[in-house]
């Protein structure tokens, strides 16, 4: 790792060179959010946020993108052929990521590139990606990261942390891609002493007073949870929105559809949101997660407990806070992991029967 | 409105323990500030749980559809007006109904009180007509008049129309108010204006469909955006398909819609839907002279004819 100091008058010099090498996205004020988008030339991304509307995986895995395109025009010599849509995977770079975010696409990226399985979509997109992430000093309420095996400062995923300090950026450079980056906009100047860091880190992660409990829930038994007295509760309150599969950085289930228009036709990758009916509809009409109740324990089952039997990497969450505080009807991820780590079942059965 | 708190706990706990219900449905205190959580409750001793606020927005009457327990369920004037409807529509039976009626003094906006501070609202207290909004430790004073969500703002049946136990007095209904300035600012539009306005008010949607699970007139037991045999309209995000769903949800709703304004509520990207609705809703009163949900006794006007119903719009 090197650490290299951005004076921030270099700060916009060093992104015009960057413009050159990258195509950069940014976070920019839309209304009253904001959200990552494409930087032109000369513009500057918006540091002073908390975070996005929704997360920055929408950069590597699109709400809705189109993959395939073929002609139904039988005078077309090529017509039913299915023909890939070229998708611009020369370098980009992403400024100002949060280590929640970043750490999330790490997470995605154990179900989109495994041994067996490779979603070329996203791996072509994050190889050309290099993530530069801004470390997080005044998290907020909904922030839960210290706890879910991130944090403030957490490095996983990214390429190179930003610390903001007030007239400069310490930049640590993690990956060679950071190393490139670096290198293509000029920030070199050297660094030795990283104890400032040290301190910031500790202070901003003494900022976050919301946790989780997850300490018990690998050992807690599947069925068990599966089949545990508080779901109905926790459900009742849920519209079966996609709010909370939309906003959260961790999940990545999508659909795919045809859509034709006259003789042309497209294949599109959407997001899904396992809180629809329709996710799980089998083609003869029957729904094997057919009440809202089973859509809303899958979708925490499938965080809290598939995915950490799984994977061994924890739980499927980094503690953003964007479905606790988007959330039309206040379902908070947060009570719901305590109340699976802390589930006794035995207890509920006794309490029952008195 | 706070002040109902003690009735509604007592009237919940007489109900469970008398075994009248088999639940109550209400709100719980949630766990951020302008959010409380619908719940129900099937124990007397729960009913402390209960409260209410000015953050019970979201319309209670969604939670009744085609529930087949005895219900107690606590509602302000526009939830009373959709149990009405739901009732009308067979959704629920009045008869499985205990209604604790709660007179309305408007709910705030939390689009409007979250945008108007930099800085992330630590607490939202309330005492009457006052609402005290802490940012950094530091209280910032508002007149809860200000910070009405939009339907509350103009909302002329804040009482119950049904009920079988009022947690307080009515209270005085609002008079002389402009229920649908918004509507006729669009209505004076040219068409490319309209286009415009409604493009510039959908580009933030992302299909989560908040407003419309959270609205208690969409029951459909496969909504039309989820049909896929055949598929009635494209899932992605082309503004063709965002319009197509917005534009047909409302229409849905015509003669129907109460404006509780929960849609606009749940939306988490603060689209104001609720403009197509009170078209909708200004033509049926216009029109036919019909607010839905107030009587039981009255079919909706487009589920009904009558020779002398309006036909200039057919040309």
């Amino acid at each position: 790792m090197t650490l290299v100091k951005i004076d921030k008058k270099q700060w916009a010099q060093g992104l015009e060179a960057l413009q050159k090498a990258y195509r950069l996205f940014g976070p920019a004020q839309e209304k009253d959010y904001y959200s990552f988008k494409s930087l032109d030339t000369g513009e500057q991304p918006d540091l002073g946020f908390t975070n996005s509307r929704l997360s920055p995986k929408a950069l590597l895995f699109p709400q809705s993108d189109t993959i395939i395109e073929f002609s139904l025009d039988e005078n077309d010599e090529d017509h039913h052929i299915m023909k890939p849509v070229e998708k611009d995977n020369s370098p980009q770079a992403v400024l100002g990521v949060r280590p929640c975010d970043a750490k999330a696409v790490t997470l995605v990226n154990l179900n989109f590139d495994t041994p067996e399985y490779q979603d070329p979509y996203w791996v072509k997109a994050l190889e050309a990606t290099t993530f530069v992430g801004l470390a997080c000093d005044e998290p907020r309420s909904t922030c839960f990261c210290t706890s879910t095996g991130c944090g403030p400062y957490n490095e996983e995923g990214l390429d190179v942390l930003l610390i903001d300090g007030e007239d400069h950026f310490l930049a640590k450079l993690l990956t060679d891609k950071g190393q490139a980056l670096a290198e293509a906009a000029g920030w070199n100047t050297p660094v030795g002493d990283a104890a400032e860091i040290e301190s910031r880190k500790e202070a901003a992660e003494a900022k976050i007073t919301s946790a989780v409990e997850m300490d018990n829930l690998k050992n807690q038994d599947l069925m068990e949870l599966h089949n545990a007295s508080f779901w109905e509760d926790i459900a009742f309150a849920c519209l079966n929105c996609g709010t909370c599969t939309y906003t959260c950085p961790t999940c990545w289930c999508f659909d795919l559809q045809d859509e034709v228009h006259g003789k042309s036709g497209t294949r599109m990758k959407n997001w899904d949101s396992c809180m629809f009916p329709l996710f799980t509809v089998h083609t003869t009409g029957h729904n094997p997660r057919g009440t809202k109740t089973q859509r809303v324990r899958q979708r925490f089952m499938h965080k809290l407990k598939y995915f950490v039997d799984k994977y061994d990497t924890g739980i499927m969450c980094v503690g953003c806070g964007r479905c606790v505080s988007q959330c039309p009807v206040n379902i908070d991820i947060r009570k719901v992991c305590n109340l699976m780590n802390s589930y006794n079942a035995a207890e509920v059965a006794c309490a029952v029967n008195e | 409105m706070s002040e109902y708190n003690d009735k509604i706990k007592e009237i919940s706990a007489r109900l469970l323990k008398e075994c009248q219900v088999d639940m109550v449905i209400g709100f719980r205190k949630g766990s951020m500030p302008m959010m409380n959580e619908p719940c129900f409750i099937n124990n007397a001793e729960d009913a402390a749980q209960l409260v209410w606020d000015s953050n019970c927005g979201i319309n209670l009457a969604n939670y009744l559809t085609n529930r087949k327990e005895k219900i107690g369920i606590i509602a302000k004037g526009c939830d009373s007006r959709n149990i009405v409807t739901h009732i009308i529509e067979n959704k629920i039976s009045r008869e499985q109904l205990y209604i604790i009626g709660v007179p309305c003094q408007g709910m705030i906006d939390k689009h409007k009180i979250n945008a108007m501070f930099e800085g992330e609202i630590q607490d939202v207290a309330e005492n009457g007509q006052k609402i005290t909004v802490t940012i950094d430790g530091k209280e910032n004073a508002l007149e809860k008049a200000d910070v009405l969500q939009k339907n509350c703002a103009v909302c002329i049946h804040r009482n119950p129309v049904i009920f079988d136990e009022m947690v307080a007095e009515p209270v005085e209904e609002q008079k002389d108010v402009d229920r649908y300035a918004d509507v006729r600012e669009i209505e004076a539009m040219t068409s490319e204006e309209k286009w415009n306005t409604f493009e510039e008010l959908l580009s933030p949607c992302i299909r989560c469909y908040a407003c419309k699970n959270a609205c208690p007139l969409c029951y459909c037991p496969t909504c039309f955006v989820d049909e896929s045999k055949p598929q009635w309209v494209g899932k992605g995000q082309d503004p063709t398909d965002v319009r197509t769903f917005h534009f047909l949800r409302a229409f849905h709703c015509g003669g129907r819609c109460t404006d509780c304004g929960a849609c606009e509520r749940a939306c988490p990207v603060g689209i104001n839907m609720r403009v197509f609705t009170k078209k909708l809703e200004k033509d049926s009163f216009e029109q036919f002279g019909w607010e839905a949900g107030l009587t039981l006794d009255e079919r909706p006007p487009l589920d009904t004819y009558r020779p002398d119903d309006p036909d200039d719009f057919i040309r």
